[in-house]
């Protein structure tokens, strides 16, 4: 590889955007300026002419057709799933299994693993900076099996505190399940070392992916983590589909999730047996054109280099951080040392609420509210916070645009 | 500032179209509105919202007809000042008079229509379900009571 192949093209927002219908609209007469990516990105075109082709020209049910719609609408189903496999770095497509997003996944997880390996008076391990995504299932789960769902405590940088944690990964512990990227706080975790320490153990480890795949390259043989998830809504793909990955050793050892067609080799009153992996998680016809549109998103996400938005987005996001807490009156909920996407804050004197509803009057859209992380927010004592969220396409302006409507906030409520 | 539901109409209205003298408005409103006890803002008083939180109590005037009379507070402050308007409507007004009111069209005259939106989960539009309830309620037992119905009614004189 010579020097110039080696050297990526800089990487330009204002370029990429260009690429994002949505984007070159006014909100309340004020260019929008869309700081809610942790929530959900926008759609390149490409993602979404794939969507409209599919429609117009392949759109059939899959796998059980002769005819050449049928045929056409499987190859790009079943290609899919091999981009999303080499996005991952996973080793098999047999690993990759499509659902309709991170919840689900965790869901599938929750009620299958749990179902064939936890136990009464196991122990599931989670922390306490999840999404109620990777609660609540594994709330039902334990419910279910009469098992223990343990909780690892973070500190008030935001970080899982490590030492706590390895104390609770006990020979009871199961399974540990955790965020890869905080949704709220937008700590990276180091999930390495956390994985490392479960396996010294013999104890797999699902990650919540959902934060973390359109920021950073995620390998998971390189991680060797036992299942990962992530929606591609999040991802600059459609919504509605999400991606399971898993190793095939525990994909084949679990139960189905749900029952249904595809995911049957054979049935009789008395007894059905199970499809190979990937299907045998797959019941029922699926989302087609879901799998096609994500291959699309994450294949323009490729070519423009994840590592080149990784460093567009850290830079906006250390300078947007940085700026926000220099603004009297503000408090960063979460200062961890890794971050990725999302910075959260409270604003004295003023609810998150009422900031998000002054932005959204000049055209800025972030999120506020406890973003689905309740528990966390008591971790904190508070009840809500405002939280702007980057992707590739955000630029320096709509940062000092943030800022200037923080301001305004500021002017209007009087603090 | 405003004494009654239509004079802050006549307000919002003259304010047109510039939001941060209306939101600068609803701040105010909010700020005069006094707080509720923490003893009110206990769960059974919380309107379910996702985004900031609505408490709401309710208590029963004895008359012919018997009022509703409302109290109301938020965590946000502009969902605070929207409370209050929303009180403005709805407290001291017979069960009949709150079932009858259109508050959706006054909230669209007056260019806050999106914020009574379910979609917000702001608790405002829980809590404008929840204040119809309880005069559907009120307003049931009332008619039982007519009815010479011994209904251990909130609402009295029978």
């Amino acid at each position: 590889m010579n020097r110039s192949e080696r050297t990526a093209p800089t990487f330009d927002a204002e370029i990429a955007r260009e690429d994002f219908p949505i984007l070159h609209q006014h909100v309340h007469g004020k260019p929008l300026v869309y700081l809610d990516n942790a929530a959900s990105t926008q759609k390149p075109r490409c993602v979404i002419d794939a969507l409209v082709r599919y429609y117009e020209r392949d759109n059939s049910n899959i796998h059980r057709a002769i005819h050449v719609l049928s045929d056409r609408a499987t190859r790009q189903y079943e290609a899919a799933r091999e981009t999303i496999r080499r996005f991952l770095g996973a080793a098999d497509t047999r690993e990759i299994i499509f659902c309709r997003g991170t919840t689900e996944a965790i869901n599938l997880v929750a009620h299958s693993y749990c179902k064939k390996f936890v136990h009464s008076s196991d122990e599931v391990l989670i922390t306490q900076m999840e999404h109620h995504s990777n609660i609540v299932p594994w709330q039902i789960a334990c419910e279910e099996r009469q098992a223990k769902l343990k909780v690892a405590p973070i500190d008030d940088r935001g970080e899982i505190v490590l030492e706590a944690f390895e104390k609770l990964l006990t020979d009871r512990v199961k399974i540990v399940s955790l965020t890869h990227v905080s949704n709220t706080l937008g700590t990276i975790n180091p999930v390495r070392a956390i994985i490392e320490m479960a396996h010294r153990k013999g104890i797999p480890v699902m990650l919540d992916g959902a934060q973390a795949v359109s920021h950073m390259k995620v390998d998971v043989q390189e991680l060797d983590v036992d299942f990962y998830a992530f929606s591609g809504h999040k991802v600059y793909g459609p919504t509605g589909i999400g991606v399971l990955y898993g190793k095939s050793r525990w994909l084949e050892a679990m139960p189905p999730f749900m029952g249904g067609g595809d995911m049957i080799r054979t049935v009789t009153f008395e007894k059905t047996t199970w499809n190979e992996l990937p299907y045998k998680f797959e019941a029922g016809t699926p989302n087609v054109e879901g799998p096609i549109g994500l291959a699309v998103a994450l294949d323009y996400l490729e070519k423009i280099g994840i590592d080149q938005v990784s460093e567009h987005e850290q830079t906006l996001l250390r300078d947007m951080a940085n700026r926000l807490a220099d603004i009297p009156g503000i408090r960063l909920i979460g200062t961890p040392r890794e971050r990725a996407g999302a910075v959260s804050f409270v604003l004295e004197g003023v609810h998150a609420n009422d900031v998000g509803v002054v932005l959204d009057q000049e055209g800025i859209a972030i999120r506020s509210g406890h973003h689905c992380t309740q528990p966390l927010m008591q971790r904190f004592g508070i009840a809500a916070t405002a939280r702007p969220a980057l992707a590739l396409y955000n630029t320096q302006d709509e940062i000092n645009a943030l800022i200037r409507g923080i301001h305004k906030v500021k002017k209007l409520f009087g603090v | 500032m405003t004494a009654t539901i239509d004079d802050l109409i006549d307000d919002l209205e003259l304010l047109g179209d510039d939001w941060e003298e209306r939101y600068g408005y609803i701040i105010g409103l909010a700020r005069q509105m006094p707080a509720m006890s923490e003893l009110d803002r206990m769960d059974d008083n919380k309107v379910h919202g996702c985004q900031s939180q609505v408490w709401l109590t309710a208590k029963t005037v004895a008359g012919i007809p018997p009022r509703l009379e409302f109290r109301g507070d938020s965590d946000g402050i502009i969902t605070k000042g929207l409370v209050a308007i929303l009180l403005l409507a709805f407290s001291g007004k017979t069960p009949r008079e709150i079932l009858n009111y259109d508050v959706e069209d006054m909230f669209r005259r007056i260019g806050l229509d999106r914020h009574l939106s379910p979609a917000r989960s702001n608790g405002l539009h829980s809590m404008v379900k929840r204040v119809r309830s309880i005069a559907a309620n009120a307003e049931g037992l009332c008619a039982a009571a007519e009815h010479g119905g011994d209904c251990g009614m909130p609402c009295q004189p029978h």
